[in-house]
């Protein structure tokens, strides 16, 4: 009998490290695996409240199919990026893609 | 003419357009002028010969209407009683109207007969005077008088007259100069009638000065304008005074019983004189400068620098009689109070006499004849001063032909003279001086003639002339009412006789003193052709006066004229007693006088042996002088140092330049003080440079670094997520 | 505390160490394997949650597919080596600081929540949520169309990276 404050709680935790790693590391695709880690926490407080709620109301899942495409078509993107990006630059360091500043 | 062939023409005369009423003619009569001026001014000014075919048959159209009015009046009892009128509302006053109208009464008939005759004759002479159909001179500037033109002919080159540079503008200006005669003549009110007196006096103006290149033509037309001007102004205080007084302007309503008997029994609060001897006097120095009357006279001779159809028309047979003819009108007013009448009859006599004899030392033809005018005027003037009616409408008539033939005659002279100069090549000798003429009898004969009956009239050679008859009844009328006036006005016409007779011994007979007069010759037809006309109405007009008392041939005619002009007095003035004193009187001035003259100057040669030829005589008696000492070089001398100097450049110069630095202070202080620190500096440099500022210090938040930006926002997220849960969310 | 209560407490544990070790490592190639840890573990507790489709996708489409991808562009990107040593930008602490303060807002907005300590009711039986989502899916009462739209948008995806991506020497 898991009380439901536990998967928020959990789910808050995985999106404050996934945040984390989005503001923190150098490297773009690190970045990009923290917005991985934002994304699944998010997915995880979905599951649990449609679990926790009225279970025969698919909603839940159903929102949580559509987070994982979108969440898939921003990583082949943001990957397709940065792999640009590298070519262009020959850098994957945050902190030096700095073009558009003043 | 006989009773039937006069009755005959009378018949024509009114019949014809006898379905157009009188009082439509009269309307029409000063139309046509105007309508040339207009013509020749907007349309035909290049075309001499068009010009002056428009002019001459506008003078004709008004000739015609003018003897179709005379006849019809002739043919109406008692016009006096009922003239042909007709008027109209003109300008609204108020509750009141102006009106403009008519009135044909039988001092107007007669004025139609002799001003219309005059104008016709004039325009016709003047074509030959400005020389049409003579070549263009050699160098002829418009403004200055023709200098002739080199012709080859056979061969050889000789100078001929040449035409007149500025032909269409005279005949303009006599035009209007027409219309404004009519007007005054037929108007019926004091206010057409000074309409009409305006005119004439800016036509005067322009005329005088028609040769605008000479100084002295524009000098003497400004003096003539000027001192015009003085009369004028006191002439429209009287209008005003009359006005205000009657609240009518029209002859018929001023001149009725009650209205004169109140002017004259209100006294105006001035020098004992009542309102309507008040009135009379204004009006009367609206004449004394109009008429060349002492003191204003002094604009008529120097007006003489006009073409001598000018001097003929204004100031011998128009505008001049213009003056008289207002006194005349306005008699029943004047005669009212004693001290205006002796004022009119002083200045008058005083005139007569005074231009008289410096009309004795002048030497230009044209001189001695405007102060010959200046006297007969004042003849006019005396006559009516001492209720002679009758006879100063007969002499005004009579003076108008003789003296505009006189100066046509005079013209037609100066012509010849000039002729001869062109043959000589001479340009320093004077064509008018009388002193380089002589013998001339021979050489232009039809001008001596006509010349000789003119000067007759003037001096009144007994019975033929009607200058005659219409100086003694003046003189007649003078001895029964008026002693001194009597004695005056002897004098004066001795003296007429006396220079007239010099200047035509001078100008006419002897031998030739100079190359010039022996070259003279006559002149064409059209300027001797209106001098036959003249001179036949000189003559034949005294015989319409003839007083009916008098020896042998009084009786034989009726005294037409007293009768008809008689009537328009309300009461008929009575014929005066005949009297063989003044009778005498004026065949011994007369006849003396003209003899007196040949037999001195038949024998004179030159100036110096001229007698005459006294100091103040020459030089009018000073009077040019004196009025420039005391009146005209202290106004220029107030004009320039107070006006121009203290007001203008000192006081009101003085404010703009006050207002000039102060401006331009207050300019400057806003700008230094307000516009440069505040608006440019603070506001405009200031904006930018906060802007400048800021933007420096602000953008280095923008580093371009995505992470950085992503912590802002979440920053940003935080603190807005903070405030609405604790402040809205949970209160 | 039950064996529901123990389970989850493992599973979360695991997952959140392995994210910790995700955004900590210096090694590039070691995150991505510690993010299949991670994204394993979170397929675990969807199982947990009685959501069995859910936790296979998961494994199928974010371990097989994403991961791998990852480890692709980390591959692709390694030219100067230098995705091994320090991985910490220079703002780091202000990062985990926010994260922090992130963290804690959303434990308190958590603990104001009213329903919080509920717990689960009993799965109904016979209810199959696998057909039901399959229902859900494809039913124009339900949601066939952020379905479709989602497809929609993969294919925007593919084309986009492909045209992003390319090489075009």
């Amino acid at each position: 009998m898991v009380p439901l404050s536990w998967y928020l709680i959990f789910s808050a935790a995985l999106f404050s490290i996934g945040l984390f790693g989005a503001l923190s590391r150098r490297n773009l695709v690190a970045i990009l695996l923290g917005i991985e880690l934002m994304l699944n926490s998010v997915n995880v407080n979905l599951v649990a409240f449609w679990r926790y709620g009225d279970v025969t109301n698919i909603t839940g899942q159903v929102f949580t199919i559509i987070v994982f495409a979108v969440a898939a078509a921003e990583v082949a993107v943001g990957l397709a990026l940065v792999i640009s990006v590298y070519r262009k630059r020959n850098t994957v360091i945050a902190d030096e893609i700095d073009m558009l500043k003043f | 003419m006989s009773s039937e062939q006069a009755a005959t023409l009378y018949f024509l005369l009114s019949s014809f357009g006898g379905f157009v009423s009188t009082e439509t003619i009269i309307w029409l009569i000063p139309l046509p002028p105007a309508l040339a001026f207009f013509l020749i001014v907007l349309f035909t000014n290049r075309n001499k010969a068009l010009s002056h075919m428009v002019a001459v048959g506008a003078a004709l159209l008004s000739w015609l209407g003018s003897m179709i009015v005379f006849a019809r009046a002739l043919g109406v009892e008692h016009l006096g009683e009922r003239p042909f009128t007709s008027s109209m509302n003109w300008l609204a006053m108020g509750d009141t109207w102006f009106r403009v109208g008519v009135l044909v009464d039988p001092l107007t008939a007669l004025m139609l007969f002799f001003v219309s005759w005059t104008v016709l004759m004039i325009f016709i002479y003047s074509i030959g005077y400005h020389n049409f159909g003579q070549p263009e001179g050699d160098h002829d500037h418009k403004g200055l008088p023709p200098h002739g033109a080199t012709i080859e002919e056979h061969g050889r080159k000789h100078v001929v007259p040449s035409v007149e540079p500025m032909y269409s503008r005279f005949f303009a200006f006599i035009g209007l100069f027409a219309f404004g005669m009519f007007t005054l003549v037929v108007s019926d009110n004091l206010l057409t009638l000074f309409i009409g007196w305006e005119i004439m006096g800016l036509c005067s103006y322009l005329l005088i000065g028609f040769w605008y290149g000479k100084k002295s033509a524009r000098d003497a037309a400004v003096k003539a304008f000027m001192t015009t001007r003085i009369g004028d102004v006191f002439m429209l205080l009287g209008i005003a005074y009359l006005y205000s007084v009657t609240g009518t302007l029209s002859f018929r309503e001023i001149f009725t019983e009650t209205t004169l008997h109140t002017l004259q029994m209100i006294p105006s609060g001035a020098l004992g004189f009542s309102t309507a001897g008040l009135i009379g006097l204004l009006l009367f120095i609206g004449t004394v400068g109009k008429s060349a009357q002492f003191p204003l006279h002094v604009w008529l001779p120097d007006a003489m620098e006009g073409p001598t159809p000018v001097s003929a028309m204004i100031h011998a047979a128009t505008m001049v009689s213009a003056g008289v003819y207002t006194v005349i009108r306005m008699f029943p007013l004047l005669s009212l109070d004693a001290q205006t009448m002796s004022v009119v009859a002083f200045i008058g006599a005083f005139t007569a006499l005074f231009a008289a004899t410096i009309a004795l030392a002048q030497n230009d033809i044209k001189r001695v004849l405007a102060y010959s005018t200046i006297s007969q005027l004042g003849f006019m003037i005396a006559a009516l001063g001492i209720g002679a009616y009758v006879a100063a409408v007969f002499h005004l008539i009579t003076h108008a032909f003789f003296k505009a033939l006189l100066f046509l005659g005079s013209g037609s002279v100066i012509h010849g003279m000039e002729h001869g100069a062109y043959h000589t090549g001479d340009h320093k000798v004077d064509p008018q001086d009388m002193f380089n003429m002589g013998g001339l009898k021979n050489k232009m004969p039809i001008t001596f003639w006509t010349f000789l009956i003119g000067g007759f009239a003037l001096s009144g050679f007994p019975i033929v002339t009607a200058g005659f008859w219409s100086k003694d009844e003046i003189l007649a009328d003078a001895f029964a009412h008026n002693l001194p006036v009597f004695i005056t006005l002897a004098i004066a016409a001795f003296l007429t006789a006396f220079y007239t007779m010099r200047q035509i011994t001078l100008t006419f007979l002897g031998e030739p003193r100079t190359e010039e007069a022996r070259r003279a010759h006559e002149t064409p037809w059209t300027m001797t052709f209106p001098l036959l006309v003249l001179s036949v109405l000189a003559i034949g007009y005294g015989w319409v006066g003839i007083p009916e008392n008098f020896p042998i041939l009084g009786g034989l005619f009726p005294n037409w004229l007293h009768e008809f002009v008689g009537e328009t007095l309300a009461e008929r003035p009575e014929a005066v007693e005949f009297n063989f004193v003044p009778l005498l009187t004026s065949l011994v001035v007369a006849l003396g006088g003209l003899g007196l003259g040949y037999l001195t100057y038949r024998n004179v040669n030159s100036s110096a042996e001229d007698k005459l030829q006294l100091g103040f005589l020459k030089n009018k008696y000073y009077v040019d002088e004196i009025y420039n000492a005391v009146f005209i070089n202290p106004a220029i001398w107030f004009a320039d140092k107070v006006v121009y100097q203290i007001m203008d450049k000192g006081f009101i110069d003085g404010i703009l330049h006050l207002f000039g630095p102060g401006t331009q202070g207050i300019g400057d202080g806003i700008r230094n003080y307000f516009d440069l620190p505040f608006i440019n500096r603070f506001l405009g440099d200031g904006s930018a440079n906060v802007t400048y500022f800021s933007g420096e210090k602000l953008r280095v938040i923008q580093t371009g670094r995505i992470q950085q930006y992503l912590m802002f926002a979440l920053i940003l997220f935080l603190v807005i997520g903070a405030i609405l849960y604790f402040f809205i969310f949970s209160a | 505390m039950t064996i529901d209560k123990i389970i989850f407490l493992i599973v979360a544990a695991v997952t959140l160490i392995a994210a910790l070790r995700v955004v900590t490592t210096g090694n590039l190639i070691h995150a991505a394997f510690w993010l299949i840890a991670t994204l394993f573990g979170v397929a675990v507790i969807f199982a947990v949650l009685h959501a069995s489709f859910l936790a296979v996708v998961q494994v199928v489409v974010y371990i097989g597919a994403i991961a791998i991808l990852f480890i692709f562009a980390v591959m692709l990107t390694r030219k100067d080596m230098r995705d091994q040593g320090p991985q910490l930008n220079r703002n780091w602490g202000f990062g985990a600081l926010l994260a922090a303060l992130a963290f804690v807002g959303l434990a308190l907005l958590v603990h104001g929540w009213s329903g919080v300590t509920k717990t689960a009711s009993a799965f109904p039986s016979g209810f199959d949520a696998v057909s039901a989502l399959g229902n859900a899916l494809v039913s124009p009462d339900a949601y066939v169309l952020p379905f479709e739209v989602a497809s929609v948008l993969l294919v925007a995806a593919l084309v986009g990276a492909v045209y992003v991506a390319y090489n075009r020497k």
